[in-house]
């Protein structure tokens, strides 16, 4: 109680919002100079949670923004009338998740430095060029026309592009890992989570039998005894 | 007494119900989603062989060709040829049995054994795959052989098997396209004095990098074991007036269908190469949606194709019994039919064919032709694919916008209204109707217009504002100069 009770009379000073400020504008250095920017990030604090959480707070939104208002030029295959937006939502978090706990898992075992916090923060602020690139270009696929929707495209994959080298730097950074190290891994992490999916859909289909099976059974009592 | 009345008035209902019984015209959406559609054709009529006055049923017949107003019919168990008039009334009449052909010069009377195609050129001879004798066989208009298509005896043709020619089609220089069975590399060509000259349309061979993966691995002999062709047979054909072969095949595989590599309808030029026309999102492949109806969950396999004067292409597909008609743009204008014993319904079609836009399906199993007159609705279609074909763009947006009156959900017709107002230069509207349906490659066309002409009436104001902008941020500077000076005095 005492600690949101603390976080928000936190919210009425000035210096919260100095602080997420100062912590969101580091999110700009950190994805040009990913090196030394997750190396402060996470050793020297530039970062925060709250900036970190309205990165991907943004990329949610962008993301959703931009299946609705970008032109049906450059996407052709979206059917907006179809979409639902938490499905779309947990596209982003699930895997956002799934990454955080099975690198956590994965590099504990193996001294990595990091932790969960910090790679979740490193991850989410590696987002931060989803959100600076897809809004302008996201304006940019309504006045193109089919031949120019190529830009879209290479802005597109350019911000995909950046995303992935970003979150490679966090994890060698975070973990203080040499090249090598982290390229084994990101691959590491990549199978764990394969399996972290796979071992979740087993349990969720077996608790669905059990919970089955004990409802099938009382509605079977409920039967006998009328 | 109200009873009865009631009874009267229900019975009458369900005869009209019967009478105008709707069938299942749909189309497919951009989605690939099936949207149902008013009848574009309705049952004219179902000929058997006692309506046409003949002493013995039809049986197994196998294919139909239209000429004028002459319908053939190959009545293949039956060795015989028909040859019916379709007269004015809209009614079949039989005007001759051909059974037997008079060999060459000794007046000898010659049997037919099997024939499962009939085609007549464009000198009136007529064509006949002679399947079981082993010949095509060429006749004028007294029966008289003028010409025998045998085996070819060439090193490109495998020889050892059973030569079953089963389809025949000639262009206006007499040159003779033959599809036979067991043969997988194609049409068999014949120059017009009956040489053989080769395949004609055989399948490409597409090399992607796991075939070549394979190359590298094998062995001498692994390679030479490996097919070099991809084998394609033919089920049916038919030359359109411009001399080009529309050709279905139902040797595919089924994935291949959805990415156009398995191409069931062709349209093949001299050289042998597919150039049809595929600009609709959904290809020309039948059914988009196979489903799992009465157990039939296999792709539309085409059985006979008919080309219509402003090249509409008409397709049956034997899997579901249904017909297909696309523009020559490739859009779906409308499908129907199906699997059954009612009247418009199949139990095994196999060929279809027409004469100006009435359709005659052949049933082999049921042995009968359906007659196929067009609606309203379908005749609306035709006539605005044929106005916009000619260039009355304004004619043909008022007959889109009839057929919109009758199916609102029909994509072409905005497509049709869109291109019609692009052509007038009414952009924006053309862009919204293109948007309403997803059109991509004619809202840019739309909307690059429309854009050269925004730009052109505002590019006054913008320039005011970029020369606004610049002279303050100019001015700005200089008085954070003049600023700083006095401020370092």
């Amino acid at each position: 109680m005492s600690y949101i009770t603390r976080k928000i009379s936190k919210l009425g000073k000035k210096e919260t919002y100095v602080h997420f400020l100062n912590t969101l504008r580091y999110a700009l250095y950190v994805i040009l100079h990913p090196a030394d920017g997750y190396w402060d990030l996470i050793h020297a604090k530039r970062g925060s949670y709250s900036a970190a959480n309205f990165i991907v707070i943004m990329t949610l939104l962008v993301h959703v923004w931009k299946l609705h208002f970008a032109s049906f030029i450059v996407q052709p295959n979206v059917n907006w009338e179809e979409i639902n937006v938490l499905m779309e939502f947990a596209k982003i978090l699930l895997p956002l998740a799934i990454f955080c706990i099975c690198n956590w898992g994965v590099t504990t075992l193996f001294d990595g430095k990091g932790h969960l916090g910090d790679i979740y923060m490193g991850t989410a602020y590696a987002l931060t060029p989803y959100t600076l690139i897809q809004i302008p270009i996201i304006i940019l696929s309504n006045v193109v026309t089919i031949e120019e929707s190529a830009f879209y495209s290479v802005f597109n994959a350019i911000s995909f592009v950046w995303i992935g080298m970003l979150i490679f730097m966090a994890i060698m950074m975070i973990h203080s890992y040499s090249f090598a190290k982290t390229l084994l891994f990101v691959i590491f992490t990549a199978f764990g989570m394969l399996v972290f999916i796979f071992i979740m859909l087993l349990f969720f289909s077996m608790i669905s039998q059990g919970v089955a099976y004990f409802v099938s059974l009382g509605r079977e009592v409920v039967f006998r005894l009328n | 007494m109200m009873k009865r009345k009631l009874l009267l008035i229900a019975s009458l209902f369900t005869l009209c119900a019967g009478l105008f019984a709707k069938g299942d015209t749909y189309i497919y959406d951009y989605w690939g989603k099936m949207e149902k559609s008013p009848d574009a054709y309705r049952v004219s009529h179902v000929v058997y062989a006692d309506d046409l006055k003949l002493e013995k049923g039809l049986k197994n017949p196998s294919s139909l060709f239209a000429k004028g107003n002459m319908l053939y019919v190959a009545d293949t168990d039956n060795s015989r040829i028909l040859q019916l008039e379709y007269t004015p009334q809209k009614t079949l009449e039989l005007r001759r049995v051909i059974d037997h052909v008079n060999a060459n010069g000794t007046g000898e009377l010659e049997t037919l054994n099997l024939p499962e195609d009939v085609f007549i050129g464009k000198d009136n001879s007529i064509y006949i795959a002679d399947t079981k004798n082993g010949r095509v066989i060429r006749l004028d208009q007294d029966l008289n052989i003028i010409q025998v298509l045998k085996e070819p005896n060439d090193p490109t043709y495998e020889e050892g098997k059973d030569f079953l020619p089963t389809k025949v089609v000639a262009d206006s220089k007499g040159r003779v396209y033959i599809s036979a069975r067991n043969i997988n590399k194609g049409f068999m060509k014949y120059e017009y004095d009956g040489t053989f000259q080769g395949f004609f349309g055989a399948n490409e061979v597409v090399y992607n990098w796991t075939d070549m993966i394979w190359k590298k691995l094998s062995t001498q002999a692994q390679k030479e074991k490996m097919v070099l062709f991809v084998p394609v047979e033919y089920s049916n054909c038919y030359i359109d007036k411009e001399g080009f072969i529309y050709a279905v095949t139902k040797t595919f595989e089924e994935w291949d269908l959805k990415s156009d590599s398995a191409k069931p309808i062709r349209r093949l030029n001299a050289l042998g190469k597919d150039i049809l026309v595929k600009n609709a999102v959904n290809l020309p492949i039948g059914d988009v949606e196979w489903g799992d109806a009465a157990g039939i969950k296999n792709p539309s396999k085409f059985t006979d194709i008919t080309v219509l004067d402003d090249e509409v292409y008409i397709t049956v597909d034997e899997s579901r019994g249904r017909i297909f008609a696309y523009d020559n743009q490739g859009y779906l204008l409308f499908a129907f039919g199906g699997r059954g014993n009612v009247d418009g319904f199949f139990r095994q079609p196999s060929s279809i064919e027409h004469i100006e836009k009435d359709l005659f399906v052949l049933d082999s199993q049921n042995a009968s032709i359906t007659v196929f007159t067009p609606t309203d609705y379908g005749s609306l279609i035709y006539k605005a694919t044929e106005q916009f074909a000619c260039g009355e763009y304004d004619a043909s947006a008022e007959t889109w916008a009839k057929v919109l009156d009758y199916n609102g959900n029909y994509d072409l017709a905005y497509i049709g209204l869109g291109k019609s107002c692009l052509r007038q230069n009414k952009y924006k509207e053309a862009m919204d109707y293109f948007k309403t349906k997803r059109d991509r490659r004619d809202y840019s066309k739309a909307f690059k217009y429309y854009r050269k002409e925004w730009i052109e009436a505002n590019i006054g104001w913008m320039v005011v504002v970029i020369i606004i902008l610049v002279v303050v941020s100019f001015v700005r500077k200089i008085v954070k100069k003049i600023k700083w000076e006095l401020d370092s005095l």
